[in-house]
């Protein structure tokens, strides 16, 4: 083998030292295609065009390969930013706090505010009678339903009580009754029980009250999370500050107030367990817990006029708080983490060519989109090729009436105007909401059927005038079978001007196709394609301030047209050598 | 002469045929829900017609409920007569706005055209001349990247360097925020202004093909017995090259040029929406993008005659150049 390598250099160079006759003294002749090659080869301009398309193929089918990134891969950052972390305002609204079971419409609320205007001490709504307790004017009232045990009638010492159907009367209720009403006291007590005297001309009837709407300007703020504030606790602890008592009662727990700066601490077995004040502080995230010692340091900071505050964070990390005042309002801002997609990421050593804006990585769609611009070239020269053979060659081969008519196809197809028919089309696969993948393949498709012309053309006009040489006589003569004469005679005469052509249409297709994609008809989101890639610069701001968007797709697309335009045009020099004199 | 004229005069009024044929089997193949949907939504722009007016009389221009071969004939006679019918987008029929908008169209391909000429043909001739010298070599990459740039990157480019970093151009439009206030002057100027970018891409992109076409026919022309001849005679070189070789080289090339002609009047598509210069381009394409199928329609149709004619004329121009031709 090794031996046989080193003869054929020496034909190759011409230093045989035999004088024999022999093979080896024979002048090495290259065949037709290995000097097509040579010519080829000795272009400079098509050896660049040769190396640049390789390099291409191994850039957009290579490439994804070692590419760490997915094609529609989506990149995330983080980003520190300020953030209005909560709100907070004093409090001025009422709010209506009702015991479980009850109901406090807004119906019966108007009353209540008509009712407080006037400066009266019950009203009715919504066939109930309620009593106001002011705790504490124009800030706590306690409203108390009434509840009608039983009417009475009396006349002088005489009084005849008749109970309400379902009302049970206490033993000695009668007596105590009795004793009240001679008395014109308002309200007696059995058992710790108070019962209320109402007595007018029309009705006369004993009540009991019923807390059952706590109205208040405070806020009761857990500092737990989860423990809860019950009604009662709510209203005990009113009653209790009203009356100035420390200790109080609710649900059978003992409680204990306990006064500081701004607010009002409950504790609960000497635990703080609730504060009593009216500032709102709101998260402005759901589901993020305001925690009290925040809420205090938040108090703190708008008393003191501080302006900003330090507290640990819920991962123990200290961070700072600015409070900053909006008229009535104070945000609570901060500087912490967001995750955003990582748009128009400049060039990194993460991102060789930064990120598009939808934060996927520009070099991996650059790759895919070269393998979608590649393929469709190829795919629809093929098309071309094969459509444009058969009928270039049917047209020349058989003329005639099949020649007449192919011929006038090629016309008419030839006067169609591409662009604007693959913009109505574009138009009406948009408006049918075609998908992405099967856009393509149509985009393949009409590229292709209406792209053939030009190769039919070719071949027809190769094969008449291969038809006028001596050979085709010869062929006829020798009763050659037509299929014979066509594809081996024939077909491997067309070629070389195929190959000229296909290489240059590949290039026209592939801007073609890029322009399309660039106007937005062709290959879309969130398919990558040159040409959509480019559409980035749609957006002024994308064209002026991140230039390595598209910049590097459009030198792709240049390039590779270039390349594959170097190669048809040294192919044809090389297969034509009279043109090169 | 006449015969050949008058042949391919027959054949090109066949074809127009045939091409009409395509067109209104396009139009009547458009998806109904298509039709209906873009009516619908154009319907709604201000100042529209109902959206019942709009398919009445696409229907009416179109036949587009009939017998396809009579409602072919039918509309091809109001084609003939100009009626294209009156165009969703911008409420007039279609042949108003196109008059309206060809200009711009014409003067930039025209302008264009000219730099094209005045540049390609020289350093085609001069590539030629000197065949694989540096010269030639150069030409031939900057003819074959003209070919290859595609025109939105190309104009995307212009725009960031002249308009963007040197601030030196507008970017785009075809007169600025204050043409009404300037004088007669200063408005040509402002349109000149505006048009600087767009001639320049057309111009660019289209140079490659002009001059690699120069240039293989000039080096066919020089490879002749006519030029040995002139040579052995003792012509001077200048006088081979100016009289005797380019004459010849003239040929082809006038009549390439003169089958781009009514390209002229079908607008730049991808320039003028870029540069959103209010050609025949720009207007057409807004049209197609949104639906409006009259305009798009008659833009088809416009295209293909355009098509048409300029092969006629290369074809007639041949003959007229070329006496050889007239022989066969």
């Amino acid at each position: 083998m090794a031996n046989k390598d080193k003869k054929d250099l020496n034909y190759d160079q011409h230093i045989s030292t035999s004088n024999s006759l022999g093979d080896e003294q024979r002048v090495r002749v290259l065949s037709p295609s290995m000097l097509v090659i040579k010519r080829f080869f000795r272009n400079r301009l098509a050896v660049i065009g040769l190396v640049t398309i390789a390099a291409m193929f191994v850039f957009s089918f290579l490439g994804p390969l070692f590419s760490p990134y997915g094609e529609i891969q989506q990149f995330m950052k983080v980003e520190r930013e300020i953030q209005t972390y909560a709100g907070a305002t004093y409090n001025t609204n009422y709010y209506y706090l009702t015991a479980p079971g009850h109901d406090f419409t807004s119906i019966d609320k108007a009353a209540f505010v008509l009712a407080a205007n006037n400066r009266e001490d019950s009203f009715s709504s919504s066939g109930s009678t309620y009593h106001v307790n002011t705790l504490s004017p124009d800030d706590t009232y306690l409203l108390g339903e009434e509840n009608v045990i039983a009417d009475f009638i009396s006349l002088g010492d005489n009084i005849t009580i008749t109970p309400k159907a379902g009302a049970a009367l206490p033993s000695g209720f009668n007596e105590a009754a009795a004793e009240a009403v001679a008395s014109g006291s308002e309200s007696f007590t059995i058992d710790g029980v108070e019962f209320h005297v109402f007595s007018s001309k029309r009705s006369s009837y004993f009540y009991t009250l019923s807390d059952t709407v706590l109205l208040t300007k405070d806020l009761f703020n857990p500092y737990d999370p989860d423990s809860e504030i019950t009604f009662e606790l709510q209203k005990n602890s009113e009653l209790a500050m009203a009356s100035g008592e420390k200790n109080f009662e609710a649900d059978g727990i003992k409680y204990t107030l306990e006064t500081g700066d701004n607010k009002i601490t409950i504790l609960k077995d000497g635990e703080p367990y609730a504060d009593i004040s009216n500032l709102i502080v709101t998260s402005t995230a759901a589901g993020r817990f305001i925690s009290i010692p925040f809420r205090n340091a938040v108090e703190k900071a708008i008393a003191e006029n501080t302006g900003s505050f330090t507290m640990p964070d819920e991962s123990g990390e200290e961070t700072e708080y600015t409070v900053i005042r909006r008229d009535l309002e104070y945000a609570i801002q901060t500087i912490t983490d967001v995750d955003l997609l990582d748009t128009y990421a400049a060039p990194s050593a993460k991102h060789w060519v930064g990120t598009d804006g939808s934060g996927m990585d520009m070099l991996t769609r650059l790759m895919y989109g070269g393998r979608i611009s590649l393929s469709i070239g190829f795919v629809v020269i093929f098309i071309e090729m094969f459509i444009g053979v058969i009928m270039g060659g049917i047209s020349g081969y058989f003329g005639g009436v099949a020649d007449t008519i192919i011929m006038r196809i090629v016309d008419t197809l030839n006067c169609i105007p591409t662009l604007p028919l693959y913009i109505i089309l574009g138009t009406i696969m948009a408006t049918l909401h075609i998908d992405p993948t099967l856009r393509i393949y149509l985009l393949m498709v009409v590229l292709g059927i209406t792209g053939w012309t030009g190769i039919a053309r070719v071949v027809r006009g190769q094969i008449l005038s291969l038809r006028e040489q001596e050979f085709m006589l010869a062929e006829e003569a020798l009763g050659m079978s037509t299929r014979r004469r066509i594809f081996h005679h024939l077909i491997p005469n067309v070629i070389p001007q195929l190959i000229v052509y296909a290489t240059m249409g590949l290039g026209s297709i592939i801007l073609t196709e890029a322009t399309l994609s660039f106007l937005n008809l062709g290959v879309k989101y969130p398919y990558a394609s040159w040409g959509n890639i480019v559409n980035a610069v749609n957006d002024s701001y994308v064209l002026t301030n991140y230039t390595f968007v598209w910049i590097p797709a459009g030198l792709l697309i240049l390039i590779t047209v270039l390349g594959f335009n170097f190669i048809g045009d040294g192919l044809r020099d090389a297969f034509d050598p009279k043109m090169k004199r | 002469m006449w015969k050949f004229l008058i042949r391919r005069l027959l054949l090109s009024i066949l074809i127009l045929f045939l091409v009409s044929a395509v067109i209104y089997t396009v139009m009547r193949c458009l998806p109904v829900s298509f039709i209906e949907a873009k009516a619908r939504e154009m319907s709604a722009l201000p100042g529209a017609k109902s959206y019942s007016e709009c398919l009445a009389q696409l229907n009416e221009v179109y036949q587009m409920d009939g017998n396809p071969v009579i409602g072919f004939f039918k509309w091809l006679s109001r084609a003939m007569r100009g009626d294209f019918g009156d165009s969703w987008m911008y409420n007039k029929p279609v042949t108003a706005k196109f008059k309206e908008v060809i200009w711009d169209s014409f003067f930039l391909s025209l302008i264009s055209l000219v730099l094209e000429l005045v540049i390609a043909i020289p350093l085609g001739i001069r590539a030629a001349t000197r065949q694989y010298t540096r010269t030639d070599y150069a030409i031939t990459v900057v003819a074959l990247i003209g070919i290859s740039l595609p025109s939105f990157f190309f104009a995307t480019l212009l725009k960031l360097l002249f308009s963007v970093k040197l601030g030196v151009l507008p970017l785009n439009g075809k007169v600025g925020r204050y043409y009404n206030q300037l004088s007669a002057f200063g408005k040509f100027l402002d349109v000149v202004q505006h048009f600087i970018l767009p001639i320049t891409t057309l111009t660019i992109v289209s140079i490659g093909f002009l001059m690699r076409y120069t240039r293989t026919n000039m080096l066919e022309v020089l490879n002749s017995d006519y030029i040995r001849t002139a040579r052995a005679k003792g012509l001077s070189e200048s006088k081979v090259i100016n009289l005797h070789a380019f004459r010849n080289t003239l040929i082809p090339v006038i009549t390439m040029v003169g089958g781009t002609l009514p390209g002229l009047f079908s607008g730049a598509m991808i320039t003028e929406q870029l540069f959103a210069i209010p050609g025949i381009g720009y207007t057409s394409y807004n049209a197609m993008i949104s639906g409006d199928i009259p305009f798009s329609m008659f833009y088809l149709m416009f295209m293909a005659i355009l098509t048409l004619v300029g092969t006629l004329i290369a074809d007639i121009l041949y003959a007229v150049v070329d006496p050889r031709v007239r022989v066969n």
